[in-house]
């Protein structure tokens, strides 16, 4: 691999940071929702709601500015990817606005009926939508087939193989671990006591699908792995991974939910940097005829635009992350249901 | 079925069902500003449960307008993906900007609206309402650059030739204020206001009809009175603009919105009436050479028209002429109306007048008409180019989409649209009916 830190390598960072944002943030959203219907009694179920009702649309911003961000800066990205997963982006769609409006709707009528409806649907559409971003991450990883046009030519059913299902298994049981520890932080009682037993079990499931992966990874997608092989100082990036994931249930132990919390964002952004520096300079690969991939370069906007791109993230970014902490600030602490809540 | 038609009628569907919630969120988000103002300034309960009556409306409407919004990103992408690569280094960079500079503004300090009030102080709260109205203001800017570009492109220059090529960026500015940018923004401001106003005018109508909460909706009104009559006259003077704008920039559109067909001939304009595109003949009630004397003071002006464009460049002339006419008409009606109002509450009767009233409660349809009859006009006349004068709608589309996946997603999205509506009406009737009092009923704890 070469490696030179030019425009294009730098936007291909920032994407990164802005979807790692996405999957930190709204990745706790989705595994709150996943795990919605293991809560029985309406006023836990509010909580749980609550628990995200403030920051999830926040958090879901971050997935609009990261497509922006890949439509001005890798437009054909954008093209090739958001048209070639036509049905699973339309499935995507359809499960963040049931998402929304269940969040959103849910509370608003007393019938038992009505909150049974939207209780499902959030925790249909959150598994739904976690699952297939996970299947999108495993094709691109897996490689697509693409002709030399950079267009799209298998079928939506060809993008369900295993490999692909086996990251969006994955991706679900990483969101439900990382929920899990979130509603451990923002419970107390008896809620929070079965919440904290919720941990335990999601983080062994995780890591039996982690490890699976790897091993599928490391055996049948070697091409992600070939650039930390070239560069072995990265193997820090899987070891610190481990370490973060093994420090979990000892923060948890320890009713240090704050710090789990940081753990288990930790190991979400060193996944996704794994992911990064395992598709550098590619963005997509072509599978089988390689050489139609899109990288960095041939899916980049012109050198002036990045560069405008770049002054807008530097005078936008800072922004974002001071209003995002003080939201976060301000609602800090456990739930408490009040007149305003959802 | 064809793929261009199924892949427009999606578009302009869910662009359309979108566009039924900015509006309001803009407009009503002034109001609050303006309601919560009042509060900071006087002191007056009232205008706090007036602030949080309208707050929850606010937020229910932000709501759809969040879980529609995102489609609208996503789908340039997987349905007109030839589209985003032609237009992806110009205007990629203003939905970006969009995320960046607005989204995270509105919906961080949308918390602090909706769920803030014990939590910050009432200064605070506040601040964090004009926060939100400015960034629901400057989403529509960055959005509205982008539409504006494709429709009067600018400051750009063209790479690559055939299928492979695209619009390149070479003078920010310039693409940002392409020649109809300040036209469309200040026009689609207005049109937000104008929603926003009558919004707060119906349901406060409402209210006086029957007997209810009657200083509560005293004072709404009072206050939706001046933004409407400022809205709707500033709304005519800006429409005006957007169409002088026109003669330079799109004259096969502004020929279409009038049906006029010669070469080049002096124009009148047309109160009504009906087109005859094969006759190539307009028929209606018409002000002969008013179009000229807008253009040139002059009422001899020569308009260009449409059979100086070969046919194939040019828009359906019959559906945009009256969609164009009905969204003027609704502009005059609602000046009028905006007249009335003021006058009625100078007079003092305009709260006897029941036939009045109703008619205030379902005014509120007609900015929403007017907002989605502007856009189709302006759209639709753009055919069929999908960026004016360089790329052609038919080919725009996504080579790797099958007509059958975009039917099974347009039914899908029909659907739950529809579904989303119903319960969007269902909801705000509730709130309408329950009505500010809903307060006292959410600390006894009935309802949520
Ligand atoms: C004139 C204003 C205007 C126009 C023309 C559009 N929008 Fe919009 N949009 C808004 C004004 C707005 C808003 C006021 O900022 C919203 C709507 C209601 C709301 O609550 O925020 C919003 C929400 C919204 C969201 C959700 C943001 C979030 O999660 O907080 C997205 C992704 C988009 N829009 C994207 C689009 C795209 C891609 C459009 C064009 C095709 C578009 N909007 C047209
Ligand atoms: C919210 C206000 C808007 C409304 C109501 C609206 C309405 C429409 C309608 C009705 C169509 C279908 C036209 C046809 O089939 O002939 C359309 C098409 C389209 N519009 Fe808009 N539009 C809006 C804003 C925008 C913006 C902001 C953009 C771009 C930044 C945009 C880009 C497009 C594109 C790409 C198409 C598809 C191709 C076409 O049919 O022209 N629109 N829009
Ligand atoms: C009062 C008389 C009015 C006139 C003379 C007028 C004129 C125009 C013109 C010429 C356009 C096309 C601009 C273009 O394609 O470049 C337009 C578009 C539009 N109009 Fe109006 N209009 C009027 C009233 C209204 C009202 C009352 C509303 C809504 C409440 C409205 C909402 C819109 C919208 C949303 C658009 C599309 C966005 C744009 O292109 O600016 N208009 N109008």
């Amino acid at each position: 691999m070469n490696f030179t830190l030019d425009l294009n390598t730098v936007w291909f960072g920032l994407v990164g940071v802005l979807f790692t944002g996405y999957a930190i943030l709204d990745g706790f959203d989705l595994g709150i929702g996943a795990l919605h219907l293991f809560t029985k009694s309406d006023t836990d179920r509010r909580v749980m709601i609550n628990a995200i009702g403030p920051v999830w649309d926040g958090n879901e911003v971050w997935l609009v500015t990261g497509g922006g961000a890949l439509f001005a800066a890798f437009p054909e990205v954008y093209a090739t990817s958001f048209s070639g997963f036509y049905m699973a982006m339309m499935l995507l769609l359809f499960g963040l606005i049931f998402r929304a409006v269940a969040i959103d709707f849910r509370s608003k009528q007393p019938m038992r009926w009505w909150r049974q409806f939207w209780d499902v649907s959030f925790s249909v559409s959150s598994i739904v939508s976690s699952l297939l971003i996970g299947v999108a991450l495993g094709n691109i990883a897996w490689g697509i087939p693409l002709n030399e046009e950079f267009e799209f030519v298998g079928s939506f059913w060809g993008l369900l193989h295993p490999y692909a299902l086996l990251v969006g298994v994955t991706t679900v049981a990483l969101f439900m671990m990382h929920g899990a520890i979130y509603a451990v932080m923002k419970t107390d009682g008896d809620l929070q006591a079965r919440v904290r037993g919720w941990v335990n079990n999601t983080i062994i499931i995780f890591v039996i699908c982690y490890v699976m992966t790897t091993l599928v990874t490391l055996i049948y997608v070697p091409h992600m792995t070939a650039n930390l092989k070239a560069f072995p100082v990265l193997f820090i990036i899987p070891i610190l991974n481990a370490l973060a994931i093994a420090n979990i249930p000892r923060e948890i132990h320890h009713e240090r939910e704050f710090r789990a919390f940081l753990s288990s964002c930790a190991s979400m952004a060193a996944l996704l940097a794994l992911f990064g520096i395992g598709m550098y300079p590619n963005m997509i690969l072509s599978r089988p005829m390689v050489d139609y991939s899109l990288t960095i370069y041939n899916a980049a906007s012109s050198a002036k635009t990045l560069n405008i791109m770049l002054i807008i993230a530097l005078l936008g970014m800072p922004l974002v992350i001071a209003y995002t902490i003080s939201i976060y600030w301000i609602f800090r602490g456990k739930v408490k249901l009040d007149a305003s809540s959802y | 079925m064809d793929l261009e038609l199924l892949s427009r009628v999606q578009f302009g569907l869910t662009i359309a069902f979108h566009y039924i919630f900015p509006p309001l969120s803009i407009g009503l988000g002034l109001i609050l500003v303006i309601m919560e103002g009042m509060y900071m300034k006087t002191g007056d309960r009232l205008y706090h449960n007036m602030t949080r009556f309208w707050v929850k409306i606010f937020g229910l409407i932000f709501a759809l307008g969040v879980a529609s919004g995102i489609v609208m990103e996503f789908q340039f992408g997987t349905n007109w993906a030839t589209y985003s690569r032609f237009v992806g280094d110009v205007f990629g960079s203003a939905l970006a900007a969009e995320g960046v500079f607005a989204f995270f503004l509105e919906s961080g300090f949308l918390a602090i609206l909706l769920f803030g009030w014990d939590k910050v102080k009432p200064r605070t709260h506040f601040i964090s309402t004009i926060l939100v109205a400015f960034g629901a203001h400057f989403s529509a800017i960055w959005i509205v650059v982008a539409n504006s570009w494709q429709q009067t492109p600018a400051g750009h220059h063209i790479v690559g030739v055939g299928d492979a090529a695209r619009a390149e960026i070479v003078d920010f500015w310039q693409v940002v204020f392409s020649p109809s940018f300040l036209d469309r923004i200040s026009h689609v401001y207005m049109g937000a206001w104008q929603a926003g106003a009558f919004f707060v005018l119906s349901v406060s109508a409402f209210y006086i009809l029957r007997k209810k909460h009657l200083d509560f909706a005293r004072a709404s009104i009072k206050i939706a009175i001046p933004v409407a009559l400022v809205a709707s006259l500033l709304q005519l003077a800006t429409g005006h603009s957007s169409a002088e704008t026109l003669v330079e920039t799109q004259p096969a559109k502004l020929a279409a919105f009038e049906g006029h067909y010669a070469v080049s001939a002096p124009a009148g304009m047309y109160l009504f009436g009906w087109v005859n595109e094969e006759d190539e003949k307009t028929i209606g009630l018409q002000i002969p050479g008013l179009l000229s004397f807008m253009i040139g003071l002059d009422a001899d002006t020569p308009v260009t028209g449409l059979k100086a464009f070969p046919s194939e460049d040019r828009p359906p002339v019959n559906l945009v002429f009256q969609s164009y006419h009905i969204m003027v008409g609704i502009g005059m009606i609602l000046i009028l109306l905006a007249l009335f109002n003021a006058y009625g509450w100078w007079r003092k009767w305009l709260f006897e007048k029941r036939w009045y009233l109703k008619i205030l409660i379902i005014a509120v349809l007609l900015p929403q008409l007017a907002n989605q009859l502007g856009w189709f006009s302006a759209e639709v006349g753009r055919q069929p180019w999908i960026v004016y004068g360089l790329l052609r709608t038919s080919d725009a589309l996504s080579v790797s989409v099958g007509s059958g996946q975009v039917i099974t997603s347009l039914i899908l999205f029909s659907l739950i649209y529809l579904l989303l509506f119903a319960l969007f009406i269902y909801l705000l009737n509730e709130k309408i009916q329950h009505g500010p009092e809903i307060e006292a009923a959410i600390q006894e704890g009935h309802m949520a």
